[in-house]
């Protein structure tokens, strides 16, 4: 047990925990922010991705060790912005969810990748996906909503 | 009447909102007050005798859940009931579930699994497929005799892997008791089936077992009958712990000891004239139950019925088995055992031609299935086929011929393949009219909001949209005002498990009779049911696969276009084309979306997923070892609807979900083939097996 400082969804705070548990078990057992789920638990799939300091990681691999000092934002924390809001509506027209298991973790794979080229071509878009499994949809309806979402949000990443 | 777009016309999917925010809640989402948790000791052992078992003295609060704790029968019902919840002492495959260990902590649930010891003597696996527990037969007109006529004889035996489902959420099931009632909520595609398997476990009467699904994350046939195991033992943990207990898989567990797709071995043979015509076919269809026999002989007649593919062939004489091995129980996977032989026969005809000397697309066009063309178990393809425009369509959007002629003059390791197929909707046989026995209900409530009262489950196909939008669009009604919660054995009627591609055609034929019931009815508190019949001109003899086997077919061409890296054997898949008939689509977007997942699955089947196993033990564990398609290994995909209204399907909808699936394999195993200029016979098209082919191989 140790104490760590770090932000979660724009909210500082310390807590006194096992330096080993894993982000995911945290924020689902602890915070019970259920968006990001457990697809395989040894960082295969993406459905458990967060953004730490606005890049992807899957949260099933990172020990709560690593956060500390850093912002992590789940998929509950990032639904209150308006670029959510882009991606979202992208995903809905463009018939992008299926089961919706793997969804989360594609909204967040998205704003990572849109952070950091908000204009992407198709092959950026598929290595940014290249962490996250999808078994439903054959990702192109994926990789459209997100050219859809980055036409739609110009000026906005 | 209201002006109202055409029934295709795509609207948002109903739960996208809350799947895409995280807040839709599946299994593994739902906590209860004071919930245990439970994980499973597995056999390490193909097949062993059960000497002794070793429990520790366990901490307050936890238990260990074996066949002793099962008040009923110690079998999971399913249609051959050989499927022990416990084994008492005897392991028939690595990975059985032995016994539960039940708590509060995890890691002290961990730490009593770890000393559990049980004594084996080990017993000779079988992994050879000789042990023959299903057997059938049919023939077609005069059956195998026209071999005896043959001017030649061409012989090939076709293989195909196991696939695994690799749903994105694992398994996962919550059992509680409220009062005396046992409930069940899960990760499930049948809610009826789990609720029938834990009362026959628990010898308990109707009203006090419960099954209620959570958002189910993807299942493509692994949760159909598979969770029906996990429940019934979890019925037995609950019974002992009285508080609710939560069991989860973790992906290892589900990948070494869920079902998978069937491996096959399909021997195919045919009687050549001295024309190059086909007089008749022999097939034999071998498939791989592993331990548990469970579906596998409605996998079997699937898969034999399907023997001619999307053609007509006169004679026929098809048999087929179900081999028991020691290995992981087989089950169903979305095409249940139409994969398997549609890439055998798609093969099949494609190298008849070639040793015949033959344009290989003009002789298979020569036998594709017309209307009123008698099918292979001798019923008639009643409805029109559009197979020869969907080809000319398929051939036209892909620029086949340009691409065909290119890639089989240029040796630069480029190839395109088609593939036609067509698949059976709703249950084999009789299985509708006199297993399943559908049953629907509607009910509108005074303020005029219907209730759409069917046990079909939404994992990911889009069924909750679609019945909504149905209901809504015949009472002209908005989509809000028609309700459809996740199913709940306590609130609705057996409309039949989500299988089979039946649930628009069949259910939804159901719900769209009783809307227009509805319609028409005066009083607006009301509640219309309506019952499944078989169509008076559909006849299906079981015994000897005889007559109509499905009630309609959908349709299909896929085109698969690759590039084959010659140094190192890697395929890419560069275009995928794909034409269906699937009736009328209720929602086109999400008709694609099936289209699309289909495809990549069938694609994926046919060269990149390989699962394999040594003695027994399933090679791969994990999501690393198991490869399925990423982003990067999808083309874009193209998928043109041809309209064709079947007579009993909701605005003429046939099936959907199966038939995207049964064309991938052959068309990419084709394409392959043209690229490398290789014969394929085998599944999946590894890189090694192209290296193989490259330097052994035949032409
Ligand atoms: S659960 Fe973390 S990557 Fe799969
Ligand atoms: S929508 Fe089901 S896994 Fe992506």
């Amino acid at each position: 047990m140790a104490k760590i400082e770090w932000m979660l969804n724009g909210t500082p705070i310390s807590s006194d925990i096992d330096l080993s548990m894993r982000l995911l078990d945290y924020l689902r057992d602890h915070q019970h922010l259920k968006g990001p789920k457990e697809g395989c638990g040894e960082g295969e799939c993406g459905a458990c991705a967060v953004l730490i300091d606005h890049q992807i990681a899957n949260s099933c691999l990172v020990p709560m060790a690593n956060v500390a000092g850093h912002e992590v934002v789940t998929i509950e924390g990032f639904a209150k912005t308006k670029r959510y809001q882009i991606i979202a509506q992208a995903f809905i027209d463009c018939g992008a969810v299926q089961c919706g298991f793997c969804t989360p973790g594609m909204i967040i794979a998205t704003e990572s990748l849109l952070h950091h080229q908000p204009q992407p071509t198709i092959s950026e878009i598929k290595v940014a996906l290249s962490g996250n499994l999808c078994r439903c949809t054959g990702y192109n309806m994926i990789i459209e909503a997100i050219t859809l979402a980055a036409k739609r949000g110009r000026g906005e990443w | 009447m209201k002006f109202q777009p055409d029934i295709g016309t795509p609207i948002p999917r109903v739960d996208a909102k809350e799947k895409i925010s995280g807040a839709a809640a599946y299994i593994n989402d739902i906590d209860m007050p004071g919930m245990l948790y439970a994980k499973t000791l597995r056999s390490k052992m193909a097949h062993g005798k059960i000497i002794k078992r070793h429990y520790p003295t366990l901490p307050e609060g936890y238990a260990i859940i074996d066949y002793r704790h099962i008040p009923g029968t110690n079998i999971v019902k399913a249609i051959y009931e050989d499927w022990q919840i416990f084994p008492v002492d005897e392991v028939r495959y690595i990975g059985e579930p032995i016994l539960l260990v039940v708590g509060e902590n995890k890691d002290v649930i961990i730490d009593i699994l770890e000393a559990i010891e049980i004594t084996y003597e080990e017993m000779e696996p079988q992994f050879e497929w000789i042990d023959s527990v299903i057997h059938y037969h049919y023939e077609k007109k005069h059956g195998s005799r026209p071999f005896a006529d043959a001017n030649r004889i061409i012989e090939h035996t076709y293989e195909t892997g196991y696939q695994e489902q690799a749903y994105i959420e694992p398994q996962g099931m919550i059992g509680y008791l409220d009062q005396d009632k046992m409930t069940l909520i899960g990760s499930i595609q049948c809610p009826y089936y789990v609720k029938n398997a834990v009362l026959m476990a628990l010898g308990w009467e109707n009203e006090r077992v419960r099954v209620i699904q959570a958002h189910v994350g993807g299942a493509f046939g692994g949760k159909e009958e598979y969770p029906s195991l996990i429940a019934c033992q979890l019925a037995m943990a609950v019974i002992q712990v009285n508080k609710p207990v939560k069991l989860i898989f973790e992906r290892e567990e589900d990948i070494i000891a869920s079902t998978k797709r069937h491996p096959a071995q399909i021997a195919m043979k045919a009687a050549i004239d001295s024309e190059g015509h086909i007089m008749a076919l022999k097939v034999h269809v071998g498939i791989d139950a592993g331990a548990v026999i469970g579906l596998s002989g409605v996998v079997l007649s699937r898969a034999m019925i399907a023997a001619t593919g999307a053609y007509t062939i006169e004679n026929l004489d098809v048999t087929g088995d179900v081999y028991r091995t020691h290995s992981v129980p087989t089950g169903a996977f979305r095409g249940f055992g139409a994969p398997q032989m549609m890439f055998a026969i798609e093969m099949f005809m494609e190298h008849i031609a070639r040793n015949l000397g033959k344009e290989p697309l003009a002789y298979r066009m020569a036998y594709v299935a017309k209307q009123y063309d008698l099918t292979a178990t001798s019923g008639t393809f009643r409805d029109p086929i559009l197979m020869q425009k969907m080809i000319e369509e398929a051939m036209k959007r892909s620029r086949y011929e340009e691409k065909a002629l290119q890639y089989q003059n240029l040796h630069r390791y480029q190839g395109i393949g088609m593939s036609f197929f067509l698949h059976g909707c709703g249950f084999t046989g009789s299985g509708e009219a006199t297993t399943i026995k559908a049953k629907v209900r509607l009910r509108r409530e005074a303020s005029g909001v219907v209730h759409i009262l069917i046990a079909a489950v939404d994992m990911g196909q889009g069924v909750r949209t679609a019945m909504r939008k149905l209901v809504a669009h015949m009472l002209e009604v908005p989509i809000d005002q028609v309700i459809y919660d996740l199913p709940d054995t306590d609130c609705v009627p057996d409309s039949g498990p989500t299988v089979a591609s039946r649930t628009m055609m069949i259910v939804g034929g159901l719900v769209a009779r009783a809307a227009q019931r509805l319609g028409m009815e005066p009083q607006i508190a009301v509640e219309i049911e309506e019952t499944y019949h078989q169509p008076s001109e559909i006849q299906w003899d079981e015994a000897r696969m005889q007559g109509d086997a499905y009630p309609a077919y959908s349709w299909g061409v896929n085109v698969v276009e690759v590039a084959v890296d010659p140094v190192t054997g890697e395929v890419s898949v560069v275009g995928a084309w794909s034409v269906y008939d699937v009736g009328k689509a209720i929602d086109t977007l999400m008709v694609r979306g099936q289209a699309d997942g289909g495809l990549a699955q069938g694609i994926a089947y046919g060269y990149l997923e390989v699962m394999r196993h040594h003695q027994g033990k399933i090679q791969q564990r994990n999501l690393t070892d198991y490869i399925i398609p990423t982003a990067a290994d999808m083309p874009p995909m193209e998928t043109y609807l041809f309209d064709n209204p079947y007579a009993y399907g909701p605005y003429g909808a046939k099936g959907v979900g199966e038939l995207t699936l049964v064309g991938g394999a052959p068309a990419i195993a084709k394409a392959i083939e043209m690229a490398i200029k290789r014969q394929i016979t085998k599944i999946p098209v590894t890189p090694e097996m192209i290296m193989e082919l490259m330097t052994h191989g035949e032409d």
